[in-house]
C-alpha cells in the first residue's frame, strides 16, 4: 500500500456522466491486480471528508485507469481535475479476482458502472475465451468499454434483451455450460445476489466484486462488514478481505 | 532541526510526544504501520477490547456527513484472549506506548478485563471506554451516570498499578463533573471526547442511513465542541486531559493543547491521511521553534482568556 501523488495525464468522457481518468503512478501500476482498488482523496479541505474508492479499470505501463459515474460531490470534484493536476491516492487496496484456476471461458457479468474492473481483468486473461454480459437500466447506462463478445440487457428494453442481465445469462447458460466457465460479476448488490444464487445452484465457479460504504479502505475503520459463510461469529471486511469474494464465501443482504 | 522537548506526562505515564492514535481508528496497529512509523509516535490506543469477542453491528456502519462521519461499528473486536495471543506480539515490536482500551457491559467485566490484561508487560496504561454510543448494553448508560463512572474508576484501579484513563462522553450536560469523580476515585487522566450521538436519514426511503439508527459523530465537525469540553474540564478539575475530536493537522492539535490537553489523540484523520501523525509531530515541532517554546508541555492550558 502506498500514498501516491498521481498526475492526471488523460481524461475521456464516455458519455452519460461516465468518465475515464488515466493517472501516472508507477509504484501502484506495477503492483495492482484486477479487482483491487484505490482510495482517492477528494478535497484539500474537510468537505467532502472521506476518500472515494474506485476499482482499477486498467493498467498501461506506469499508469492506471479509473472509470466512474459522476454521482455526487466527490466524483464531481475528481472528474473536474485538469490534465497535469494531481490526485492523492492510496493503493493498491483489497483482494482482487483470482484467475489462475482451471477454466476455459471467462464470463463477465457487469451491471452499470460495475463495468469498471473488466478491461484490466480481460488484459490479464490473455487469450482466454471471454463472453460478456452487460446490463443497465436503459441503453444510456450500458458501458461497453473494454469488453468483447458482448450481449446486452436493459431493464426498459431500449437495447438488447428486455430484462435484467442475470436473466439474459441464465437464458444463454445452456448453450455455454459445457465450456468450463468461470463467472466474474460486478454490479449492484441485487444483481450480485441473483448471480450468486444461480452460480451456487448450478455449481458454477463464481467471483463477485462487492461494495459497501467505507472510510479508510484498508481495515482500520471496520466500517464495511460483510457476512461470511466461513465464520458466523466474525464479519469479513469488504475493503480488506474483498472486495472480490468467491460466491460461496459471503452472504449478500 | 529542533531541540524542542516534545515529551509529555500523563500522570506517571511518560510519552515521547503528545501524539496518540485513538481507539477504534487504528485497529491493533498492523495496517496503519504500512503508512506510519509507529516508533515515532507517543502511543497507540487499541481498538476497544472486551472479555469475549464481539461481532459488531451489521452494515451500514458508517455514513459521511458535513465535515464529519457517523459510525456505529458496535465494538467489533477479537476479545481479550486473541488480543493477547495474536495482537500484542506485533505491537511489542515498536518503541511506543501501548494504551489498551477496554469496553464492557458491567462493572465486573471491566474489572475482569483489566485484571487479565494488567499482567501483560507490553501494556503501559488502560483507557476505559464508558462512552460508546453504539452498543445496547453498557456504553453510554455508563458514561451518562456519574455514580457508575466513579464506581468503574475505583473498581479498575483496585486491580492494576497501571495508569487508568477514563474516556468521557460529550453527551452529558457537565463533563467536568465526570472528570471530578474520576479524579476523586483515583483515576489518572481523562480522554475527552468520545463521539457525539447523531443520525442521518435517506429522504427517499425515509430510513436511517445506518443500521443502528444513531451513530457517533466524529471528524472536524466536532472539533469546536471537543475544545470547549477540554476547556471546561481544565478550568474545573486538576486532572491530566487527553484531547480528542476532529484533529486534522498540527494547528488543530496545538489548539487542543492550549485549551488544556496534555496530549491528544488522532481519530478520523487516520482514515483519510494514515501518515497524519508524523506530519503533525513535525508541524508542532516547527511551531514550537517558531514560538520559542522549549518544552511542548508548556503549551498545555496556556490559553489567555
Amino acid at each position: 500500500m502506498f500514498i501516491s501523488n498521481a498526475n492526471v495525464t488523460e481524461r475521456k468522457d464516455l458519455g452519460h456522466n461516465i468518465v475515464l481518468l488515466k493517472l501516472f503512478s508507477p509504484e501502484i501500476a506495477s503492483r495492482i491486480n484486477p479487482g483491487e482498488f484505490l482510495n482517492i482523496k477528494v478535497s484539500e479541505n474537510s468537505f467532502p471528508l472521506l476518500r472515494r474508492p474506485f476499482s482499477v479499470c486498467d493498467v498501461e505501463d506506469e499508469s492506471i485507469y479509473i472509470m466512474f459515474h459522476i454521482a455526487g460531490e466527490g466524483t464531481r470534484l475528481i472528474a473536474s481535475k485538469q490534465i497535469g493536476g494531481a490526485l492523492d491516492i492510496i493503493g493498491p487496496l483489497g483482494k482482487g479476482f483470482n484467475f489462475d484456476d482451471d477454466f476455459e471461458t471467462a464470463v463477465f457479468i457487469a451491471g452499470g458502472i460495475g463495468a469498471a474492473p473488466f478491461p484490466y481483468l480481460k488484459k490479464k486473461l490473455n487469450g482466454k475465451r471471454i463472453r460478456s454480459f452487460i446490463g443497465g437500466r436503459s441503453k444510456e447506462s450500458i458501458i461497453e468499454y473494454g469488453f468483447e463478445n458482448i450481449q446486452i440487457a436493459t431493464d426498459d428494453g431500449s437495447r438488447g434483451f428486455h430484462g435484467n442481465v442475470v436473466q439474459l445469462f441464465k437464458n444463454e447458460y445452456p448453450n455455454i455450460q459445457n465450456e468450463k466457465i468461470k463467472l466474474f460479476a460486478c454490479g449492484p448488490t441485487p444483481m450480485l445476489k441473483a448471480i450468486q444464487e444461480f452460480a451456487l445452484e448450478q455449481n458454477i465457479n463464481c467471483e463477485i466484486s462487492t461494495e459497501c460504504a467505507m472510510a479508510c479502505g484498508f481495515g482500520i475503520c471496520q466500517g464495511c462488514p460483510i457476512e461470511s459463510t466461513k465464520n458466523e461469529n466474525q464479519y469479513s471486511l469488504v475493503c480488506k478481505d474483498g472486495p472480490v469474494f468467491n460466491a460461496k464465501d459471503v452472504v449478500l443482504k | 532541526m529542533s531541540s524542542v522537548d516534545l515529551s509529555v506526562s500523563i500522570g506517571s505515564l511518560k510519552l515521547k510526544n503528545p501524539v496518540l492514535l485513538a481507539s477504534g481508528t487504528v485497529g491493533y496497529g498492523n495496517e496503519i504501520s504500512e503508512f506510519l512509523d509507529l516508533n515515532k509516535i507517543g502511543g497507540i490506543v487499541t481498538k476497544s477490547i472486551s472479555l469475549k469477542p464481539r461481532k459488531g453491528n451489521p452494515p451500514q456502519r458508517i455514513v459521511e456527513t458535513a465535515s464529519g462521519m457517523l459510525n456505529a461499528i458496535g465494538l467489533a473486536n477479537v476479545g481479550v484472549d486473541e488480543f493477547l495471543n495474536t495482537k500484542i506480539p506485533f505491537l511489542k515490536n515498536y518503541d511506543t506506548n501501548l494504551i489498551c482500551n477496554i469496553a464492557a457491559s458491567s462493572v465486573e467485566e471491566y474489572v475482569e478485563c483489566t485484571r487479565i490484561l494488567t499482567s501483560e508487560d507490553a501494556i503501559d496504561a488502560f483507557e476505559i471506554n464508558v462512552s460508546c454510543p453504539n452498543v445496547k448494553d453498557g456504553g453510554l448508560e455508563f458514561g451518562n451516570n456519574i455514580n457508575t463512572v466513579g464506581k468503574i474508576t475505583s473498581a479498575v484501579k483496585g486491580v492494576t498499578q497501571k495508569p487508568i484513563i477514563i474516556k468521557l462522553s460529550p453527551n452529558v450536560s457537565r463533563i467536568s463533573d465526570f472528570a471530578k469523580i474520576v479524579k476523586q476515585e483515583g483515576g489518572d487522566a481523562v480522554s475527552a471526547i468520545n463521539t457525539l450521538v447523531g443520525t442521518a436519514f435517506n429522504i427517499r426511503t425515509r430510513k436511517p442511513k445506518i443500521f443502528n439508527v444513531t451513530g457517533g459523530l466524529s471528524g472536524p465537525a466536532i472539533k469546536p465542541v471537543a475544545l470547549a469540553k477540554v476547556l471546561e474540564i481544565k478550568r474545573n478539575c486538576d486532572i491530566p486531559i487527553i484531547g480528542i475530536g476532529g484533529i486534522m493537522n498540527w494547528e488543530d492539535a496545538a489548539e487542543f493543547m492550549i485549551a488544556g490537553a496534555a496530549a491528544f489523540q488522532l481519530g478520523t484523520v487516520n482514515f483519510i491521511q494514515p501518515n497524519a501523525a508524523e506530519l503533525i509531530i513535525n508541524g508542532l515541532s516547527e511551531y514550537c521553534n517558531e514560538m520559542n517554546i522549549n518544552k511542548i508541555s508548556e503549551l498545555t492550558g496556556s490559553f489567555i482568556i
